[in-house]
C-alpha cells in the first residue's frame, strides 16, 4: 500500500519509534520569533541546557516591530514592552549562538516568509517554529508545524519533537480558476467548507488541478491558511514550479548536489495507491472572490452574495456564533456583501505580502485613487519583498493611488505593534484572521484577497477589479 | 511540571463555539517575557461585560472550564495556556480542542478532556443551573464525574501523556534519554540539507 507526501516525510524523521508513544522526529529547521522563545529560553538556562543545533535554528523579529520610520530614517520603537521583547531575542540568539536577522537588516521580515525566500524552506523537510502559521512552508512540500513555547523550548535542546502521528485528509480542487479568483478565495471556499475544526488531528495535503497550476506564492496563501481549518499543518507535492522557485536562491543546494536533492523531492509525491483517512473535493470553475463577515475564517460569503441571517441557520451552535458575530461586527442580517463598507484597508501579513501579491494589488490600483476616508496601508511581508517591489516601481503605484508604503513586518495582522484599527473601525484584510480585537480591540476585519483589498480601497465598499472599469 | 492526578472543584459554564486564543488571552498580552502574570489577561476583552460568566461571583474560585466545541483555535500562544492556569484552571471540558492548544495544555499542567457533544452539554446546563456542583477530572481514571448532576463520562488520553502527567515529567529530559538515537540520526541526514549560517555575505 502507498504512502502519502506527509507519511513520507514523517518517515523519513523518525529518529525513535516505540509502541504507546509518540514519535520522537528529527527537525530540519527551527525558525524563532520575539514572541513565542523568550521563555523557552529561560528554560533553558535554568536547565543548563545548550542548543544542541545553533546551525538548524534562525530567529527574526516580527510581530512587533513598527512598520514606519521616523524623520530621521530611523525606526524607532515607542513601546518599551516591546522594545524589550525585542532586545530578549537578540540576548537569546547572542548567548546560544543562533543566527538572527533583526529589525533593519536586509533579511528581516515575517518569518513565514522568509524561510521560502532565503530557500530555506525546502522540500521533503521538517520545520516548526512557535506559531500557527507555520503551515505556510508546507506549500514546498515540506512538513510544516506550529508549536508552543515548552515545544520550542524541546527543539532549541534536543532538535527533536515527540509527535502522534496526524491523520491524513485530503482537499483536492480541480478545474481552472476564473479570472480575477486567487488562491486566497480558494481557501477561504475550502475553510468555509470544512469549518474551523474540520482539518483537526490531520494534514491537509491539497492536490488536483488548480493546485498545480497555483504559484509558489499562490501554494503558500493556501497552506497558510490550513490552520485556520483547524489542520495540523497543509502541504502541496514538490513539482517542476517548486524547482523552478527555489534553483538559486540563498540556500538552496548547488551543482551536485542540487541534482541529488531533485532525486529525493521526485520521490515525495503521494503514490498513486495511498489513501488518505478523508477529503473534499472542490471545482475551481465555478469558484468567485470570497470576503469573511464573521469572527472566525469559516464564516464566509461570495463577494456577490449576502451576510447570513442567524435565524435561518438551523445548527444551534452555529447560529449562536453568527448571531454574536454580526453583533460583534456591527453588521444587519441579510445585508448585501457589496453594501459593507470599510474604513481601512490592510494589504500584508504572511497569507498575502509576498511580491506576487504586492504585484496583483498594484496592478488593480494603477490609475485609481483610494476612496477619500478610507486609510490604506501596504506592507511587504519581508525586507527582501519590499526591495524587490520597489525596484519594479510598484511602491510608486501605491503611493499615487493614496496607500501608505510600510517597512516589512506582521504589522496590522494582530494588534501587537503600532499599527492597528481603532474600536468599531471596519477594515478590508489579505490577513488570515477575523477574530474579535485581531486587528485591534473592538475592530472589526473582513478577510479578502490582495485583488479585492485594492478594489475595495478604490470603491469605499466591498468590490471586484472589474468593477472599477 | 508537578503531578497530576486528579482535578476536583467547581466549574465555569462557557457556552460558546471557537473560543479562540486571541480571546483567551488578546495579543497585547503576548509583548511579556514572562511566565506568569497572564491572569488578568485572561478573556480580557470578554470581561468587560460586567455579565460576562468569569465576572459572576457564583463561579469565582472555580478550578474547571466547560466550554463549547472548537476550544483553543488559532494561534499557537502557549500564553494562553499559562492565562487560565494563573488564573486558577486545572482542566478544561471542550467537545474538541484545537490541536496545537491541546498539546500545549499537557506542557503546562492543563488537563483537556474531550467529552462528546451531549455530555459536555449535561455538564454545561448542570452548572450553569447550580454553579455549586463539583466536577472532578480524573486524569488518572480518565473519566469527568460529576455526581450530582449524574454525570460520568471517560474522556481520551493516551497512555503515554497520561503517565507524564500522573508523573510530572518534563519532556526534555525524556526525550534526551534518547540521545544516543539522536545522534545517530544526525549522521544519516542528507549533507545538502541547509544551515541557517548566512550565506552569500
Ligand atoms: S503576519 Fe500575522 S499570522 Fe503571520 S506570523 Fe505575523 S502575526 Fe502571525
Amino acid at each position: 500500500m502507498g504512502r502519502t507526501l506527509s507519511e513520507k516525510v514523517w518517515d523519513r524523521h523518525v529518529v525513535r519509534s516505540a509502541e504507546g508513544e509518540p514519535d520522537l522526529l528529527y527537525i530540519d529547521l527551527h525558525l524563532v520569533h520575539e514572541v513565542t522563545s523568550p521563555q523557552a529560553f529561560d528554560g533553558l538556562r535554568m536547565a543548563r541546557r545548550p542548543v544542541r543545533r545553533p546551525d538548524l535554528t534562525l530567529a527574526t523579529m516580527d510581530h512587533n516591530v513598527p512598520t514606519t520610520l521616523d524623520a530621521g530614517g530611523a525606526m524607532v520603537v515607542d513601546d518599551p514592552i516591546s522594545k524589550k521583547q525585542m532586545e530578549v531575542l537578540g540576548a537569546n540568539c547572542d548567548e546560544f549562538g543562533i543566527p538572527l536577522y533583526p529589525m533593519g537588516h536586509r533579511n528581516q521580515g515575517i518569518v513565514h516568509v522568509i524561510g521560502p525566500e532565503l530557500g530555506l524552506t525546502q522540500p521533503g523537510m521538517t520545520i516548526v517554529c512557535g506559531d500557527s502559521h507555520t503551515s505556510t512552508h508546507g506549500a514546498v512540500g515540506a512538513l510544516a508545524i506550529g508549536i508552543g513555547t515548552s515545544e520550542v523550548e524541546h527543539v532549541l535542546a534536543t532538535q527533536t519533537l515527540p509527535q502522534r502521528r496526524p491523520g491524513t485528509m485530503s482537499v483536492t480542487v480541480d478545474g481552472e480558476l476564473p479570472p480575477g479568483v486567487t488562491a486566497k478565495d480558494m481557501i477561504l471556499a475550502v475553510i468555509g467548507r470544512i469549518g474551523t475544526g474540520g482539518g483537526m488531528g490531520s494534514v491537509i495535503e491539497y492536490r488536483g488541478s488548480a493546485i498545480r497550476s497555483l504559484s509558489m506564492e499562490g501554494r503558500m496563501t493556501v497552506c497558510n491558511m490550513s490552520i485556520e481549518g483547524g489542520a495540523r499543518a497543509g502541504l502541496v507535492a514538490p513539482d517542476d514550479t517548486t524547482f523552478a522557485y527555489l534553483e538559486g536562491r540563498a540556500h538552496a543546494p548547488k551543482g551536485k548536489a542540487w541534482e541529488e536533492a531533485l532525486d529525493v523531492w521526485r520521490s515525495l509525491a503521494t503514490d498513486d495507491d495511498a489513501s488518505f483517512d478523508k477529503g473534499v473535493e472542490l471545482n475551481a470553475t465555478t469558484l468567485v472572490p470570497h470576503v469573511s463577515w464573521g469572527t472566525n475564517p469559516s464564516q464566509v460569503a461570495p463577494i456577490d452574495g449576502n451576510v447570513p441571517d442567524p435565524e435561518a441557520i438551523a445548527d444551534p451552535a452555529e447560529r449562536d456564533a453568527a448571531r454574536r458575530a454580526l453583533a460583534y461586527q456591527g453588521l444587519a442580517a441579510g445585508i448585501a456583501v457589496r453594501d459593507i463598507a470599510v474604513d481601512t484597508v490592510f494589504i500584508g501579513s504572511c497569507t498575502n505580502a509576498r511580491i506576487e501579491d504586492l504585484r496583483a494589488a498594484a496592478a488593480v490600483l494603477d490609475g485609481h485613487h483610494v476612496r477619500d476616508g478610507v486609510r490604506a496601508l501596504v506592507v511587504p511581508g519581508s525586507a527582501l519583498v519590499k526591495t524587490e517591489a520597489e525596484a519594479e516601481g510598484l511602491d510608486r503605484i501605491f503611493r499615487a493611488a493614496g496607500f501608505e508604503w510600510r517597512e516589512a513586518g506582521c504589522s496590522m495582522c494582530l494588534a501587537m505593534n503600532p499599527d492597528k484599527l481603532a474600536p468599531g473601525e471596519r477594515c478590508a484584510s489579505t490577513s488570515n484572521r477575523n477574530f474579535e480585537g485581531r486587528q485591534g480591540p473592538g475592530g472589526r476585519t473582513h478577510l479578502v484577497s490582495p485583488a479585492v483589498a485594492a478594489a475595495t480601497a478604490v470603491a469605499g465598499h466591498f468590490a471586484t477589479p472589474q468593477e472599477l472599469n | 511540571m508537578d503531578p497530576i492526578r486528579s482535578i476536583t472543584g467547581t466549574a465555569v459554564p462557557l457556552d460558546r463555539s471557537d473560543v479562540d486564543t486571541d480571546q483567551i488571552i488578546p495579543a497585547e498580552w503576548l509583548k511579556r517575557v514572562e511566565r506568569t502574570g497572564f491572569a488578568a489577561g485572561l478573556f480580557s476583552a470578554w470581561r468587560k461585560d460586567p455579565s460576562f460568566v468569569l465576572n459572576q461571583p457564583q463561579y469565582a474560585g472555580a478550578s474547571v472550564l466547560v466550554a463549547g466545541t472548537n476550544f483553543g483555535t488559532g494561534s499557537s500562544r502557549e500564553h494562553a495556556v499559562w492565562a487560565l492556569t494563573d488564573y486558577g484552571f486545572r482542566a478544561v471540558v471542550s467537545p474538541r480542542f484545537a490541536d496545537i492548544f491541546r498539546s500545549n495544555c499537557t506542557k503546562a499542567g492543563l488537563v483537556p478532556a474531550q467529552l462528546d457533544v451531549e455530555t459536555a452539554a449535561a455538564l454545561l446546563a448542570a452548572v450553569e443551573a447550580d454553579p455549586t456542583i463539583e466536577v472532578t477530572v480524573d486524569v488518572e481514571a480518565r473519566v469527568v464525574r460529576a455526581p450530582a448532576a449524574g454525570i460520568e463520562a471517560p474522556f481520551p488520553l493516551d497512555d503515554f501523556t497520561r503517565w507524564r502527567l500522573l508523573e510530572g515529567l518534563d519532556d526534555i529530559g525524556l526525550s534526551l534519554r534518547h540521545e544516543p538515537d539522536i545522534t545517530g540520526y544526525e549522521s544519516t541526514r542528507p549533507r545538502w540539507l541547509p544551515t541557517t549560517s548566512p550565506v552569500g555575505g
